[in-house]
């Protein structure tokens, strides 16, 4: 049996689970603050938008939101196969295609900023 | 001494009259500090000769007495009767056929332990006269945990993706791998890989991390499993996306 | 003699009710659906706002429905949980090793949480939430 190609999924797979333990919990917890009506000032349109259209933020907001999304893709794959789903190639298509649209379109929007 | 009288749920597999498993009740009077495995050598001697288990050494060194035990992988002869109030249920490994009783078949871990060659591989070996292979405490170490395995078969019985796959190498035998890629006197590392590194390798393990919850050495087999991982991963790298690598 | 071994199935799809640990990694795996739900919000959050400031209050107003607060107990749960565990297994997976000895993993997963809650309250902190 040849080695397996399985680094490339992974890799970004782990830096994203990285990412997400970091950085998500404080993003959510923003976002909870604003769906209570309490909106942090760093979440208005001037600071957000000011915030996209560094350089740097702009990065980081794309880093961000493309390795979790991978990180998630990936680790939903696993969660499909072990709830018993055996399409494993199907599962694993869709969800990895949708991961990379999803960083697209990001990068499309912050371009856009 | 205290005495208590011990229920043991037992699950019964005759091969040349059964076509299914089923569990036998036996009541047996135990000392308050005996283990499980004393409680089924008594129903042996002295209820049913016809029960069939393993064991050999009785000090958790052998790795022979692996059982369920209340549906925990467990070594027998270090399961505390006085841990188990209750009706104690005795069964043969998951994930392992069942020989009869209590006995399991091995061959599937054997086999996988065989291939990923858990020792050391030097690629000159020395002449006698220029002495041992020397290695430094710190260098013995990095893998000493690694090297604790028992061979006992648990951590299989506890990994759920090696029950949905079974042609998962597994956590003992990677575990043992990692031991002796590890190992400064060894040279090995890249046969090995070729083991590990498969789909059917370390790539099928999904950190359950029930491996190292169960084992009865403190081998922490999730662990080695993870620095494959990575170590595989960096590998990758080198091997395809390096100028100078292999392709 | 012949052998005649038992072959016991695994449920594919009912495994995990079999021990508690395995309910527990299913529960970390699950929190993907959560995250990566989120994700999607997020992706939608950025196009919001590059489509200006009207769109990005809308976008704003529209968090503060019922089922978006609902969504984001939830999306908060999950990744504090995959959070957790992620912090925890550091320790298995980049162990250090000074000297003979190895750190104790405590510390390693230990400095994981704290420059995660440093990271956290300067975000909060240029966020404007104190």
């Amino acid at each position: 049996m040849a080695k397996s190609h399985k680094p490339v999924v992974w890799f970004p797979f782990a830096a994203g689970g990285t990412v997400i333990a970091f950085c998500m919990p404080v993003i959510v917890v923003l976002g909870f603050l604003a769906a209570l009506g309490h909106v942090p000032s760093g979440l208005s349109y001037e600071s957000l938008h000011a915030f996209a259209a560094h350089g740097l933020g702009r990065l980081v907001l794309l880093g961000v939101i493309a390795l979790s999304l991978w990180s998630s893709a990936h680790r939903l794959r696993c969660t499909c196969y072990d709830f018993g789903l055996r399409a494993d190639t199907l599962i694993a298509t869709m969800l990895y295609v949708a991961a990379i649209v999803g960083s697209a379109a990001t990068a499309m929007f912050l371009f856009r900023i | 001494m205290k005495e208590r009288l011990v229920q043991l749920d037992v699950l019964r597999y005759n091969p040349d009259t059964d076509t299914e498993a089923h569990f036998q009740r036996y009541e047996v009077m135990c000392q308050e500090e005996w283990v499980v495995l004393d409680a089924l050598n008594k129903v042996k001697e002295s209820i049913d000769p016809t029960l069939n288990y393993r064991w050999s050494c009785h000090m958790a060194v052998c790795g022979s007495c692996g059982m369920m035990i209340n549906g925990e992988p467990k070594l027998s002869c270090h399961t505390f009767l006085r841990d188990y109030p209750g009706v104690i249920r005795v069964e043969p490994l998951t994930h392992f056929p069942v020989e009869r009783d209590l006995v399991t078949a091995p061959d599937d871990f054997m086999e996988k332990l065989k291939r990923v060659k858990p020792y050391v591989i030097a690629k000159q070996k020395k002449p006698i006269e220029e002495g041992e292979y020397k290695q430094t405490p710190a260098q013995l170490m990095k893998f000493r945990q690694y090297s604790m395995c028992i061979n006992c078969m648990l951590c299989y019985a506890a990994c759920p993706e090696y029950g949905l796959t079974p042609h998962f190498v597994g956590p003992a035998a990677l575990t043992l791998a990692h031991r002796y890629n590890l190992d400064s006197r060894d040279e090995g590392r890249k046969e090995r890989m070729e083991v590990v590194a498969t789909k059917e390798g370390v790539w099928e393990c999904t950190f359950v991390g029930a491996c190292s919850e169960v084992c009865p050495a403190q081998v922490d087999p999730a662990s080695a499993l993870q620095q494959l991982k990575i170590v595989g991963s960096i590998d990758w790298i080198v091997e395809h996306l390096l100028p100078g690598g292999k392709p | 003699m012949s052998r005649r071994p038992l072959i016991r199935e695994v449920p594919p799809a009912s495994w995990f009710f079999r021990h508690p640990r395995y309910l527990r990694y299913m529960a970390r795996e699950v929190t993907s659906v959560f995250v990566g739900a989120y994700c999607v919000l997020l992706v939608i959050a950025m196009q919001r706002l590059a489509a200006g400031p009207i769109a990005w209050q809308e976008f704003l107003v529209a968090l503060r429905s019922p089922v978006s607060i609902i969504f984001h107990l939830l999306a908060m749960a999950a990744a504090f949980y995959h959070a957790g565990t992620w912090f925890n297994a550091t320790q298995k997976a980049m162990p250090l090793q000074i000297g003979e000895n190895f750190v104790p993993g405590s510390y390693i997963s230990g400095a994981h949480y704290l420059v995660w809650a440093v990271l956290s309250l300067v975000v909060l902190f240029f966020a404007g939430v104190f």
